[in-house]
């Protein structure tokens, strides 16, 4: 396979400065000295983009992956190192940068395809597939200044899109106008992976990354952390660089001079041992080591499990008689087995409780004492993973049978996934 | 900054083949094309860059015309305004107020004026230019030089419209112009333009970096304009540069002898002599009476310098496009 962009040891540095002077009297009175700080933005990059790929950049805000995408399309150029792009290149980093207010939406069509490197003639073979994708072809000959933002988005979207490039650029562009025009852009991004075209897109959502890329680069302070399939890239970035992987300041509601205190609770998944992580649809096991120092008959053991932004997921039902038991002297260890967790990717945490059966005491409750992280290497997003079965029938046929043509994802917990991410 | 992409027009047909009757996309056709980004500058790359760009140009140009007078023919006429005022209030001080003796005054003055409208509204117009598309340069890769370069674009167009007016001028005071000296012009306009362009380009990118680059301008554009034979004639203050032995100093401002080209062709007198205005009967020198080789060969040398100024503010360039997109 032929490497559509060679990135070659790229660093990139910037130049902080403490008080910027901007006009040769400011200069001029300071003796020309600026302090700053050098920041580097991009540090040894190096990576090949294959030809016909879709390739995903993911990280967080001020990781470098935009500037990185800038230095690609030739917007800002590199400290050291060299880029090499085969064929043509073209960056949608902001859609409709470059229109004119006061230009008609004509005149920005032919302005805005130039600038992106088409001839006139080009252009004009062009220009009805740009003013029917946009669905502009009412206010064609209206000033852009009083298009709406949709109006002037799609306007840039379908200026981009059809200059056909070799190696398509997209900065987070792709959520834009209604919901119709959203499909379309998605429709075209799929033409051009057919079509054997290269896309590099940058996103800091794992949906856009997980949905439409064949690799992902994690980039962190402008490095590579790592490039790998999309699942195992969007692991490693929900653990390592959104920083759920460490608790930090979980309390505990022990009640002093308390009968009941809960000890150490692990949470133990089907794939334990093997790797930290699970995957969606395996088993987990919450174990919680129970110090009693008296016998409690009517005990409830509670479960709650949060995701990564502190939204409750899951509690257990108060009222639930397989969550009462009674601890004797001495204690225990409670265990909660879920024998299927559907959850998608991220880290959640869990909270463990025990009170008493009438609500009246709360015994102890380890708020989100720990934590279990699920990865999801298919392609489906989301925070849930829905058991789903997809069958067509005929609307006017006699017979009832329904004929099943797809057959969904079968909600086999294990069934294939272990190979998958191999 | 080296970003070179080869466009050529009509690429089409190198990337595209048609299979069963359809049009389809081939990969690896078109990838014999490489574009490399680094830290390089690249002389030869930026010309040719300059070159297969040469579409936008133009559009940029006329994008700057468009938004500035509207496309419509009053919007001209507008844009004469400045320069008809200007040519008017130098026409009162100097016919009504400092009474020169000079025939067909304001022909004189048109042709230094034509000169130097260009030179002025080009340069004035590139100090902004690229802060003022910060939006495009942030966001699209181009060469950027193409912004300068649009500013002269435009300064010519007017430059044009100025030619038509002037000619309906001639028309009007019956002045015939030296045809045999008409051979100067083609030189000295590209002499003109070869030169407004270098220094557009690098005024527009010193102003990136030094904000106050335009207020400077405007103050040394004041100064060079009194510097160059235009209201008043050369052949008043040769004696004193001779004197000084300082023609060679007045001579190295290219806008110089470029001016005195279109005044020697299009004014077509080096010399006046009395009229009944005149009472002293003296022959007042206006330009210097060589032949046109001489003129030529000045123009020639204006041109190599010119060119040479040109190359050097790609290069300068450049080195400060580099960062342009931090510096916005």
């Amino acid at each position: 396979m032929s490497v559509a962009i060679e990135i070659r040891d790229i660093s990139k540095q910037f130049r902080l400065y403490n008080e910027k002077h901007t006009s040769l009297k400011e200069r001029v009175i300071h003796g020309g000295k600026m302090p700053f700080t050098p920041f580097w933005a991009l540090k040894n990059i190096t990576v090949d983009i294959n030809q016909g790929e879709t390739f995903g950049i993911l990280g967080r805000n001020g990781c470098g992956k935009s500037t990185l995408l800038k230095c690609v399309a030739g917007i800002i150029k590199p400290t050291s190192g060299e880029i090499r792009v085969r064929g043509s290149l073209a960056a949608m980093l902001e859609l409709g940068a470059g229109f004119q207010p006061d230009l008609s939406g004509r005149d920005n069509i032919y302005l805005n395809g130039s600038l992106l490197g088409l001839s006139h003639s080009e252009i004009e073979k062009r220009f009805d597939d740009i003013v029917a994708f946009a669905e502009l072809e009412e206010f064609i000959d209206n000033q852009v200044k009083f298009y709406s933002s949709g109006m002037y988005v799609r306007l840039g979207f379908a200026v981009a899109v059809n200059v056909e490039p070799d190696v398509l650029l997209v900065d987070e562009v792709l959520a834009v106008g209604d919901a119709n025009f959203q499909r379309k852009c998605l429709d075209h991004v799929k033409k051009f992976q057919r079509e054997g075209r290269t896309i590099v897109v940058v996103s800091h959502g794992t949906d856009t990354i997980r949905q439409n890329c064949n690799r992902v680069m994690v980039m962190n302070h402008g490095q590579v952390i790592t490039v790998d399939e999309p699942g195992e890239g969007i692991r490693v970035y929900m653990a390592d660089l959104l920083g759920v992987g460490t608790l930090e300041g979980s309390e505990s509601g022990g009640i002093e001079g308390n009968v009941l205190a809960i000890g150490t609770v692990q949470a133990e998944h089907g794939g334990s041992g093997s790797r930290p992580h699970m995957y969606a649809g395996e088993s987990l096991t919450v174990t919680a080591d129970v110090d009693s120092l008296a016998a409690v008959p009517d005990a409830m053991a509670t479960v709650a499990i949060h995701d990564d932004r502190n939204e409750l997921v899951f509690a257990s039902d108060p009222d639930d008689p397989a969550c009462q038991m009674e601890i004797p002297e001495g204690g225990g260890i409670v265990r909660f087995f879920f024998p299927e967790v559907p959850l998608l990717d991220g880290t959640y945490s869990v909270s463990v409780g025990v009170r008493s059966e009438k609500q009246t005491a709360i015994f102890d409750w380890k708020d989100q004492v720990t934590q279990f992280e699920v990865a999801n290497p298919g392609r489906t997003t989301g925070r849930v993973r829905l058991p789903l079965d997809v069958s067509f029938r005929l609307r006017s046929s006699g017979h009832t049978g329904e004929v099943p043509v797809v057959s969904g994802i079968p909600f086999a917990p294990l069934a294939g996934w272990e190979e998958s991410s191999a | 900054m080296s970003l070179s992409v080869d466009r050529p027009p009509g690429s089409e047909p190198e990337h595209v083949a048609t299979i069963g009757g359809s049009t389809r996309f081939v990969p690896g056709q078109s990838h014999d094309r490489i574009t490399v980004v680094n830290g390089k500058v690249e002389l030869g790359r930026r010309l040719k860059d300059l070159w297969t760009n040469r579409d936008l140009l133009i559009l940029l140009t006329r994008t700057e015309l468009k938004v500035k007078y509207k496309n419509s023919v009053l919007g001209y006429v507008w844009s004469m305004l400045n320069p008809a005022l200007v040519l008017g209030i130098y026409y009162v001080i100097f016919k009504v107020i400092a009474k020169t003796y000079q025939p067909h005054f304001a022909i004189w003055l048109f042709c230094g004026l034509l000169v130097w409208n260009l030179f002025n509204n080009a340069a004035m117009g590139s100090t902004t230019v690229v802060v003022g598309k910060a939006g495009i340069i942030k966001k699209v890769a181009f060469p950027r030089e193409l912004l300068a370069l649009s500013t002269v674009g435009v300064a010519m167009v007017l430059f044009a419209i100025q030619v038509v007016v002037l000619a309906v001028f001639l028309l009007i005071f019956q002045l015939v112009p030296d045809w045999q000296a008409m051979i100067l012009l083609p030189l000295a306009l590209v002499t003109l333009i070869i030169f407004t362009s270098a220094v557009s380009i690098f005024l527009s990118a010193a102003n990136v970096y030094l904000r106050d680059t335009q207020h400077l301008t405007e103050v040394l554009l004041m100064a060079w304009f009194w510097g160059t034979p235009i209201v008043y004639p050369y052949g008043q203050v040769q004696s004193h540069l001779a004197n000084w032995h300082l023609t060679w100093l007045y001579l190295a401002n290219p806008i110089a002898p470029i001016a005195m080209s279109f005044q020697r062709a299009i004014y077509g007198q080096t010399s006046y002599i009395a009229s009944q205005n005149n009472p002293t009967h003296k022959v007042t020198p206006l330009l210097p009476n060589v032949p046109l080789t001489q003129y030529a060969a000045l123009l020639g040398i204006m041109f190599v310098v010119s060119i040479g100024l040109f190359l050097a503010s790609l290069i300068v360039f450049g080195r400060l496009e580099g960062n342009f997109a931090e510096e916005l």
